[in-house]
C-alpha cells in the first residue's frame, strides 16, 4: 500500500513537473502561432487557476461580484461587466477610475488613461498596475463557500442524530459522518499525547472535512471544477493556521529539542561546534515543516487539475475525435486516482499538523 | 508565475470563511458528536466490564454451587450410612433381646418341667409303693392261706439262703 501510494504520489510529481516544463519551454512556440495552435499547457494552467466568473459551458458562465479596494475606496461591480473579456481591451469605468481585467487580474488603469497602450513580455499591462486589494468573490471563493455550506449542513445535521443523552448507534447520515470522525480523533489520538489531543480535535477535524470535501467538489465535473484546495492562497492559509497553533501552544521541551537536541548526552564543549550547524537547521525545521505543508497540498490537487485538462487536451492537439478513445479511459482512470488522492492528501495534512502540533505541546519524558 | 502567486482575496475569504467554519462546526457539530461518541464508547466498555463481572461472579456462584452440592452429597451419603448402621445395630439388639428371652424361657420351661417331673416321679413312687404293699399283702394273703404253701415258702426261703 504505501509503495503503491508512493509511485503515485511521484507519479503526480512527475506529471506536474514536466506540466511545469512544458509551460515553461513552449511560450516561444505559442507566441509565433499565437490563436492558431491550440496550447494544453496554457488551458490546463489557466484552468488550474482561479476566475472571476463560473464557466460552466460555452455560452453559460455565471458572472461573480468583483470587489476591489481602491485609493478611492471600494469599488463592486459584477464580472459580466467585463463581456467576458480577458485581454484588456474592454475597460470598465467606476468611480472615476477605470478597470480592465487581463488574464483574470484585475488592472487599474494610470489616471487619464481610457486604453490599455500595450503589454510587456509577461503580458502585464504597460499603464496600468494590478488591483492587490482583490476582494472579489472569485470562482475558488463561491467554492469556499459551497464547501462551507455542505459542511455546516451536513455534519450539523449528523450531531442532532445523537441528541437525547441515551448512547444511541449512529442513524442515517450519522452513519456516514461517523466514521470519518472517529478517524480523525484517532489522528488526533496517536499524535498528541495524553489528553491533549481532545483540545485540537476540533481544529483537526475541521481542517481534514474542509480540504476532503474541497478535493472533491474540485473533482465533480460539469460544476468547472474549482481548484479551491489546490490554490495556494488556501493551503497557505491552512498551514499558516496550523503554524499559528502550534506556536501558540509549544512547551518549553519543543524549543529545547530545537535549542539543545542533543540534551545531556555530550559535554558542552563537545556540543558547541555541532550546534553550530544543528541549531540552524533545527530553526530552519520550524519553518520548512508548514511550507512543506502548504506545497504539498497545493502541488498535488494542482496537478490532478493539470493531468485532468492535459489528457483531455489530448482531443484538441490531435485535432481528432477519435482521440477520444485514449483520452477518455485515460481521464477515467486519472479522476478515479484522484479520488484517492482527495482522501490522501487531506489525511496526509490532518495527520501532519496533529503531528506538528504534538511535538508542539509534548512534555518532557526523557 | 500566477499558480504560485498568493492572493489577498483568497486568503482573505478563506481565512474568514475557514474561522466561521471552526467556531461553528466546533460548537455544533464536533462537540456533540465527540461528546456521543466517546460517551457511547465508555457505555459499551462499562456494559462490557460489568458483563465480564457478572460472568464472573457466576462462575464463581457456579462453582459455590458445585461445592454445596458435593457437600450435601456427602452429607447424604454419610447418613444413609449412619442410619444402615443404626438399623443393623437395632435389628442386631433386637435379636440379641430375643434370643435372650427365649433362653430364660425355655429354661425355666426346663424347670418347670423338671419340677413337674420331680413331682410325678414322686407321686408315682408313692403309687407304686402302696401298689406294692397292696400286692404283696394279697400275695401273701394266698401264700400264707394253707399250710403246705407256708411250709414250701420257709422251705424256698430257707434255700435262698442255703444258696447264699
Amino acid at each position: 500500500m504505501k509503495n503503491y501510494v508512493r509511485i503515485i504520489f511521484f507519479g503526480l510529481l512527475l506529471a506536474v513537473t514536466n506540466l511545469a516544463n512544458a509551460n515553461d519551454h513552449d511560450p516561444h512556440a505559442i507566441e509565433e502561432k499565437v490563436e492558431k495552435e491550440f496550447s494544453a499547457a496554457e488551458h490546463a494552467i489557466h484552468h488550474a487557476l482561479d476566475n472571476h466568473e463560473i464557466h460552466l459551458t460555452d455560452g453559460f458562465t455565471i458572472p461573480l461580484p468583483i470587489i476591489l479596494w481602491t485609493d478611492n475606496g471600494l469599488v463592486t461591480f459584477m464580472s459580466s461587466e467585463f463581456h467576458h473579456d480577458d485581454e484588456g481591451h474592454h475597460v470598465v469605468s467606476k468611480n472615476d477610475m477605470n478597470f480592465v481585467k487581463v488574464h483574470d487580474k484585475i488592472y487599474q488603469l494610470e489616471a487619464g488613461q481610457t486604453e490599455v497602450s500595450g503589454f510587456d513580455g509577461d503580458h502585464h499591462p504597460y499603464n496600468a498596475h494590478k488591483v492587490t486589494m482583490d476582494f472579489s468573490i472569485t470562482k475558488n471563493v463561491v467554492a469556499l463557500f459551497i464547501v462551507a455550506g455542505v459542511l455546516m449542513f451536513v455534519f450539523i445535521s449528523a450531531a442532532k442524530k445523537y441528541k437525547g443523552g441515551k448512547p444511541v448507534a449512529p442513524s442515517g447520515i450519522a452513519k456516514w459522518t461517523e466514521p470519518g470522525v472517529v478517524f480523525v480523533q484517532d489522528i488526533a489520538k496517536e499524535n498528541i499525547e495524553g489528553d491533549k489531543y481532545k483540545r485540537f480535535t476540533p481544529y483537526l477535524l475541521t481542517l481534514f472535512f474542509f480540504i476532503f470535501f474541497g478535493n472533491l467538489l474540485g473533482l465533480i465535473p460539469f460544476l468547472s471544477n474549482p481548484n479551491m484546495t489546490g490554490s495556494i492562497s488556501i493551503t497557505l492559509l491552512l498551514a499558516t493556521i496550523t503554524f499559528v497553533i502550534q506556536m501558540m501552544n509549544s512547551k518549553k521541551t519543543y524549543w529545547l529539542h530545537i535549542f539543545d537536541p542533543l540534551g545531556h548526552s555530550l559535554p558542552w564543549y563537545g556540543k558547541l561546534p555541532l550546534y553550530l550547524i544543528l541549531v540552524p537547521i533545527e530553526v530552519a525545521g520550524i519553518f520548512i515543516k508548514p511550507v512543506a505543508l502548504l506545497i504539498r497540498l497545493f502541488a498535488n490537487i494542482t496537478a490532478g487539475h493539470i493531468i485532468v485538462v492535459s489528457l483531455i487536451s489530448i482531443i484538441f492537439v490531435n485535432k481528432s475525435l477519435a482521440w477520444a478513445g485514449l483520452s477518455v479511459p485515460m481521464t477515467l482512470f486519472i479522476s478515479t486516482l484522484e479520488l484517492l488522492v482527495a482522501f490522501l492528501q487531506a489525511y496526509i495534512f490532518t495527520m501532519l499538523a496533529a503531528m506538528y502540533v504534538g511535538s508542539a505541546v509534548e512534555s518532557a519524558h526523557h | 508565475m500566477d499558480l504560485i502567486t498568493p492572493a489577498v482575496g483568497q486568503l482573505f475569504w478563506g481565512g474568514l470563511v475557514f474561522l466561521i467554519l471552526l467556531f461553528m462546526l466546533k460548537k455544533f457539530a464536533w462537540k456533540p458528536m465527540l461528546t456521543a461518541v466517546n460517551d457511547r464508547e465508555q457505555s459499551i466498555k462499562d456494559a462490557i466490564e460489568l458483563a465480564e463481572k457478572t460472568k464472573a461472579e457466576m462462575a464463581a456462584m457456579q462453582a459455590q454451587n458445585q461445592d454445596l452440592l458435593k457437600e450435601a452429597r456427602v452429607e447424604r451419603d454419610k447418613m444413609i450410612k449412619d442410619a444402615t448402621e443404626t438399623a443393623k445395630k437395632l435389628v442386631e439388639e433386637s435379636r440379641e433381646e430375643g434370643k435372650a428371652q427365649q433362653q430364660k424361657l425355655v429354661a425355666e420351661a426346663q424347670k418347670i418341667i423338671n419340677a413337674e417331673k420331680a413331682a410325678a416321679i414322686t407321686e408315682l413312687k408313692t403309687q407304686v409303693a402302696s401298689l406294692s404293699l397292696e400286692i404283696a399283702e394279697k400275695i401273701i394273703r394266698g401264700e400264707l392261706a394253707s399250710d403246705d404253701k407256708q411250709k414250701a415258702l420257709a422251705e424256698q426261703i430257707a434255700n435262698d439262703i442255703s444258696l447264699n
